[in-house]
């Protein structure tokens, strides 16, 4: 099954946000979504998601407009977790997690054992079993981002789709969170923000600016010294391994830059 | 084709110990509401006893001839017991509406008058009774329920011109409260006498004393059939938890959800202010009281809401009647008196909203 937007166009309002943006998620890829702020990530993370429709262009989930699929189906193919999904609601993990199951469940098909078999599977997944029952407002940041990948993975999603997963998070539960998504048998897109992660985790990495896809391809593709000053505006270095992986290492004094 | 595979599914849904679970649960509901509106029958001026109120109800559903005194079943029968059945819809209505605005709009404070209702029937009522609009064509209910709805139309016209979001509901909501309040208050400032100003106080605070069975053929249904519709929600509602887009990512057609369940909300409310007068407060904290027995899941909060703001408003209405001997209480009143306290201690503690 393939997730794929065809010259995808949206606004909000009169402004256009993505602007002919075209990308094929292929199965089983860790794909990242880079982009200075504003480029126009989380909305493409939302069109994908099938959250927004496209003003123009086609959103296709398994080749077919997502349209066509309807809310529900789409919802046990995709799993979305939003940047910031926070509630004041006095409930517990294992409730939130249970959430996931809405696109199956309905008056004729009641919650079952086997729903909480996949509930329990997925706090398992995201290494939150032993905190299930304890409420959302007592869990620490890292802990409300896993159980929110929990939330999505009790849909049974073929697609994983994050918007900037480790905000707020520091760096022990950064690398572990990336590390749990990589390690899931999911499809995985994530919108991320540090670039060595990206670099890290992703098998492609898909770099966005002012609303266009402006390059895809593997990590050392798309992570050079020239785009990193185009794009993002800043002076780096990139460092390569012995085995293709490479980091970023980033050097002091933009200020004159900017200024010029 | 499709009848022979849902048979079985509904035949498995049926046999299923939660299933029986939840019908024997909801029977001894029905049973204590049956019992509590007994006993509001037989409490008033004139003390009956319950056994009485139990014979005439017999004699009326099954003509089953027990002796009563003609008197006490006219007392019972005609007056208390339509009263109290509506007292009943009325506070199961408006703690169910609460619950779920609450739950759409992603604010605990959030009741069924934010959306103008209240206002609006006041304004239609006093259109009616003051200014002699329809020129006696109309009642004065009728006309509560069209400044309702009419306020109503205003605040979701309101709503949809400034945008999306919640925010841009109860903003909406307040202006359009506002502005029908103060229409209210001009026309009575402006043409009441003494006594009709203070009729429509009374009314304002909620009044179940006119009260006969054609309202409970009104009230009854509406209550029903709302509870129905949103406890079909109840899953969209939970899906609410984390916000719109959440719920949208989780399957939900969140744009129909909140049509459907808003105008839900709103009908159940337009139809009992008009009937009984705004009476505050059951909606806004009935549905805290029953999240802080079962929690946040609406399968559960939605029917127990109702449940308590039936039983609240019964018991509140038999207050409202014997409190002060030889007059009645406007209900509201009561409502407020009992229920600010209530919420008060909600917001102390705060532990029950977070």
């Amino acid at each position: 099954m393939t997730l794929e937007l065809r010259d995808i166009v949206w606004s909000a309002g009169f402004r256009k946000i993505i602007k002919n943006v075209s990308i094929r998620v292929e199965p089983g890829e860790f794909l990242g979504l880079i982009g200075p702020n504003g480029s126009g990530k989380t909305s493409l993370m939302s069109v994908l998601a099938g959250i927004r429709p496209p003003d123009q262009g086609r959103a296709m989930l398994a080749g077919q407009d997502m349209k066509k699929h309807g809310r529900r189906k789409l919802a046990r193919q995709i799993g979305f977790v939003e940047q910031q999904a926070d509630t004041t609601d006095r409930l517990t993990a294992r409730e939130a997690v249970a959430l996931g199951r809405t696109p199956y469940l309905s008056m004729l098909s009641p919650w079952s054992e086997r729903d909480d078999a996949i509930v329990n599977r997925a706090l398992g997944d995201v290494d939150m079993t032993h905190l299930a029952d304890r409420f959302w407002h007592t869990l620490s940041g890292g802990e409300k981002q896993r159980v929110h990948i929990a939330r999505a993975l009790a849909q049974e999603p073929k697609f994983l789709l994050l918007d900037e997963p480790t905000n707020h998070l520091d760096i022990r539960h950064q690398l572990g969170l990336l590390e749990l998504v990589r390690e899931l048998p999911v499809t995985v897109v994530a919108a991320l923000h540090d670039l060595n992660h990206a670099a890290m985790y992703c098998d492609r990495i898909a770099m966005m600016r002012d609303g266009e896809l402006v390059g895809i391809g593997s990590p050392a593709d798309i992570l050079t010294s020239e785009n990193l000053r185009d794009v993002f505006g800043v002076e780096a270095t990139i460092e390569h391994g012995p085995n293709g992986e490479c980091a970023v290492r980033y050097h002091a004094g933009m200020k004159k830059d900017r200024a010029a | 084709m499709i009848g022979p595979v849902i048979k079985p599914v509904i035949g498995n849904v049926i046999s299923s110990p939660v299933f029986m679970k939840r019908i024997s649960v909801a029977f001894a509901a029905l049973m204590l509401l049956a019992a509590v509106l007994a006993v509001a029958a037989s409490v008033g001026e004139t003390a009956i006893p319950v056994g009485t109120v139990i014979n005439t109800i017999a004699n009326h559903l099954w003509d089953a001839g027990h002796p009563v005194d003609a008197i006490d079943a006219g007392i019972v029968w005609n007056y208390r017991l339509s009263r109290a059945i509506v007292a009943a819809s009325c506070g199961a209505a408006l703690a169910v509406s609460g619950a779920v605005l609450q739950a759409l709009l992603r604010n605990s404070l959030a009741d069924p008058y934010l959306l103008g209702i209240s206002a609006g029937a006041s304004t239609g009522a006093v259109s009616i009774v003051i200014l002699g609009l329809g020129a006696g064509m109309l009642s004065l209910s009728l006309g509560a329920f069209i400044g309702a709805v009419a306020a109503f139309a205003f605040v979701t016209l309101l709503a949809l011109q400034a945008g999306r979001g919640t925010g841009a509901i109860i903003l909406a909501g307040i202006a359009g409260s506002q502005m029908f309040n103060a229409l209210t208050s001009f026309i009575v400032t402006k043409s009441a006498s003494a006594e009709q100003a203070r009729g429509i106080m009374f009314w304002l605070l909620g009044n179940l004393s006119g009260v006969r069975w054609p309202d409970v053929w009104l009230a009854l249904p509406v209550a029903i059939v709302g509870l129905v519709v949103c406890l079909w929600h109840a899953r969209a509602l939970d899906a609410f938890t984390f916000g719109r887009e959440s719920a949208a990512s989780l399957g939900v057609p969140v744009r129909r959800v909140y049509a459907v369940l808003i105008a839900a909300a709103a009908m159940m409310t337009a139809v009992m202010v008009s009937i009984v007068g705004s009476i505050g407060f059951v909606g806004l904290v009935i549905p805290h009281a029953a999240r802080f027995f079962v929690g946040t899941r609406h399968g559960l909060v939605l029917p127990l809401s109702a449940l308590i703001g039936a039983l609240f408003l019964v018991c509140a209405d038999v207050i409202s009647r014997v409190i002060v001997p030889g007059q009645v209480l406007p209900i509201g009143v009561i409502t407020a008196l009992v229920g600010a306290p209530a919420f008060a201690l909600i917001l102390c503690h705060g532990r029950i909203l977070r």
